[in-house]
């Protein structure tokens, strides 16, 4: 209590310390100043240090965003990089109802700007039990922009993407396509979904009041679009495939019709057209005939398009050669209490003829000179009985009971196409044996670099005189003349089935096709026709499908500038008088 | 030591501004950079939509629409196809 005189020289400058007040209340003072500073060390500390994370969190939750990075879908290109399915972004304007305030001026812009009625809009928006309600989807960004000046609370946009068809519905069933979620659902669209399918990505941001994102906070995540899927289909040969198909399908007012294109030389698929089709672009009203791959799907009885194979394996097991005389008698015979017939009596005729006019009394008697097992391996090397793999959905198998069931009226009527049953993309595959040396190429919806063929199933020498046979299918002594192709040789088998209904077969139902390929020289293309139930008073393959395949080879060898190799040369066996062709198909009628 | 002291603190004072600087910098670039990624998309979602527009007026249905009505064209036939071949050698 003596400092104060210890220290005079202040007291006479500071006369605040002549009060003489007492030392306690100093070290007071000190101490809560200092207890102050101490709490507020802690506090930082607290902060800083032990709970930095939660209110770094905390902070991040209110100026950090997590922005979704949309990816987008590949396109679908054909083989010159023409685009057949396409992604471009649209928005989808949703409300939040709780979060909106919107008054009837309001409304009746927004209603005009979305071309929706005002009282549907009236009813999304009174629904306050709902988080989120679509107000419209996938609009154009340009129209969006619009909506969104209109600046309602609680109204925002979400960027989608919407796949387009530039091609419809000539593409349609081929390239098929995508729900409003963007997975694919047929055709390739689903086929290939796991390449076509992008991954979104994500970025965690920092944004400024002005809405401006200032940092990346996190790794971004970048979004990774789907890959491009390039075919082997060309847009030229599909056009003119469905123009032709279509032309014949309204002609002779048939139920629906198939055209695949196939490349001779490696299997590539190169058109595959049905119809009735749709586009997909406007799926308001299709129905599931129409989004049907009836040639890869549908099922039916190929007739004679068969009969090129039977011969082909007796020529090759030496049994006959292609002058051989066969007698089909009076163009009936009875095998197991089942009777086959000819359209017309043709007498004798030789193996090639057996093609070229198409018997069936023919056909079946050479089939059953060879036992079931060599036919039940021919059919199955040559793909019936299972799916050609493309990896096309809902590929059919078709109907091919194994060879050690078959009964000799069964073996026999195979020979020209009934009591089995085949898609028209197997029947066209089943072809490649023809242009290739005797073997059955695999089938590829995409670029094939290396063709890889297995072992023959026919010798060269067989094949050579089959397609000889198959040549005069188009001279005016064969069964199609109207499938002859000017300036190019041209092979090929109709075939007309009646079709089966309910057990037996119905007579005036039938399906009309032809298979072909050209030039013969040196084969480029296998087109293969089949319209089903043709109307009025033809119907056999030649006359109905023969001028469709005629017209799209014909354009499609001048499309690619393939050479003429110069008009059918005429061989296989007799020439015999223009005899009108009548047909091919014979019923096979149970006699129980 | 109090002339140290005071070139410290100028320093310390210096490279205080230097990050303020150089961070404000970096918030401006990004936000640039920002910009041009987003034109960028603007830039690709038209370039679909071109894509689009010029397979939509290619298609063939309306080319050969175009060239047999109002061009007055036809497909040719083999009569009026000459072939030439090119030699080999």
């Amino acid at each position: 209590m003596k400092r104060h005189h210890a220290t005079p020289r202040f007291e006479k400058r500071t006369p605040e310390l002549r009060l003489k007040l007492e030392g306690w209340r100093s070290r007071l003072v000190f101490f809560l100043a200092a207890a102050g500073f101490a709490l507020l060390a802690g506090r930082a500390f607290y902060l800083q240090g032990v709970n930095t994370s939660f209110l770094q969190a905390k902070g991040e939750q209110r100026y950090g965003r997590v922005m979704e990075l949309p990816a987008s879908r590949g396109a679908v290109k054909d083989r010159n990089g023409q685009p057949l399915a396409i992604s471009t972004p649209v928005e989808s304007i949703f409300v939040t109802p709780d979060e909106a305030e919107v008054d009837e001026a309001q409304l009746r812009a927004l209603a005009k700007a979305l071309a929706v009625p005002v009282d549907e809009l009236r009813q999304k928006f009174d629904r306050k039990d709902r988080q989120f309600v679509f107000l419209k989807r996938q609009i154009s960004p340009d129209q969006a922009a619009k909506v969104m000046a209109l600046r309602i609370p609680g109204v925002f946009q979400q960027r989608e993407y919407r796949r387009y068809y530039p091609a419809g519905e000539v593409m349609a069933h081929v390239v098929g396509f995508t729900g409003i979620e963007d997975n694919g659902q047929e055709g390739i669209e689903l086929a290939a979904q796991s390449r076509l399918a992008g991954t979104p990505g994500s970025r965690k941001v920092i944004k400024d009041r002005r809405g401006r994102i200032v940092e990346d906070v996190d790794e971004v995540h970048p979004p990774r679009d789907g890959a491009e899927v390039t075919l082997a289909l060309d847009q030229r040969l599909q056009f003119l495939a469905h123009k032709e198909l279509k032309a014949a399908v309204e002609q002779y007012r048939a139920k629906a019709g198939s055209m695949v294109i196939l490349d001779a030389r490696n299997g590539e698929v190169l058109a595959l057209v049905n119809l009735p089709d749709y586009n997909p672009n406007n799926r308001a009203r299709v129905t599931g005939a129409q989004t049907r791959n009836r040639s890869v799907t549908d099922l039916f009885e190929p007739g004679s398009t068969m009969k090129p194979f039977t011969v082909a394996a007796a020529l090759d097991d030496g049994l006959v050669r292609p002058d051989t005389p066969i007698d089909t008698g009076n163009g009936q015979i009875r095998i197991g209490g089942w009777t086959i017939n000819d359209s017309h009596p043709m007498g004798t005729v030789t193996v090639a003829q057996v093609i070229s006019k198409s018997s069936n009394i023919g056909a079946a008697k050479i089939q059953l000179q060879m036992p079931a097992e060599r036919m039940g391996v021919v059919y199955r090397e040559l793909g019936f009985g299972a799916t050609p793999a493309t990896g096309f959905p809902g590929e059919a198998k078709g109907l091919l009971r194994p060879w050690t069931q078959w009964k000799p009226v069964e073996q026999a009527t195979m020979a020209y196409g009934h009591g089995l049953s085949v898609s028209l993309l197997q029947l066209a595959r089943a072809y490649t044996v023809f242009t290739n040396e005797g073997r059955v190429l695999p089938l590829s919806l995409f670029k094939v670099d290396a063709v890889s063929g297995g072992k023959p199933l026919f010798t060269p020498g067989t094949v050579r005189e089959v397609v000889r046979a198959m040549e005069a299918t188009v001279l005016p002594t064969g069964t199609a003349p109207q499938a002859r192709v000017p300036g190019y040789r041209v092979a090929g088998k109709t075939g007309t089935a009646y079709k089966a209904e309910n057990g037996s077969y119905e007579n005036r139902k039938y399906v009309s096709s032809f298979v072909g390929f050209a030039p013969v020289s040196d084969p480029r293309f296998i087109v293969a026709v089949m319209l089903d139930e043709p109307q009025g008073s033809k119907h056999y393959g030649g006359d109905v499908a023969g001028p469709v395949f005629s017209s799209v080879m014909g354009s499609a060898l001048r499309l690619m500038s393939v050479p003429p190799d110069g008009e059918p040369v005429i061989n296989a066996g007799t020439p015999e008088a223009n005899e009108p062709r009548r047909a091919e198909a014979g019923a096979r009628k149970a006699t129980t | 030591m109090s002339k140290v002291n005071v070139l410290l603190l100028m320093a310390v004072v210096a490279c205080a501004l230097g990050v303020i600087t150089s961070q404000h910098q970096a918030r401006k670039r990004f936000i640039e950079l920002e910009g041009e990624q987003e034109s960028a998309r603007k830039l690709e979602e038209e370039w679909t939509q071109l894509q689009l527009e010029q397979s939509t007026w290619g298609t063939h249905k309306r080319v050969e629409a175009v060239a047999s009505r109002q061009l007055g064209m036809r497909q040719p036939d083999a009569s009026n196809t000459i072939i030439l071949r090119v030699e080999a050698k």
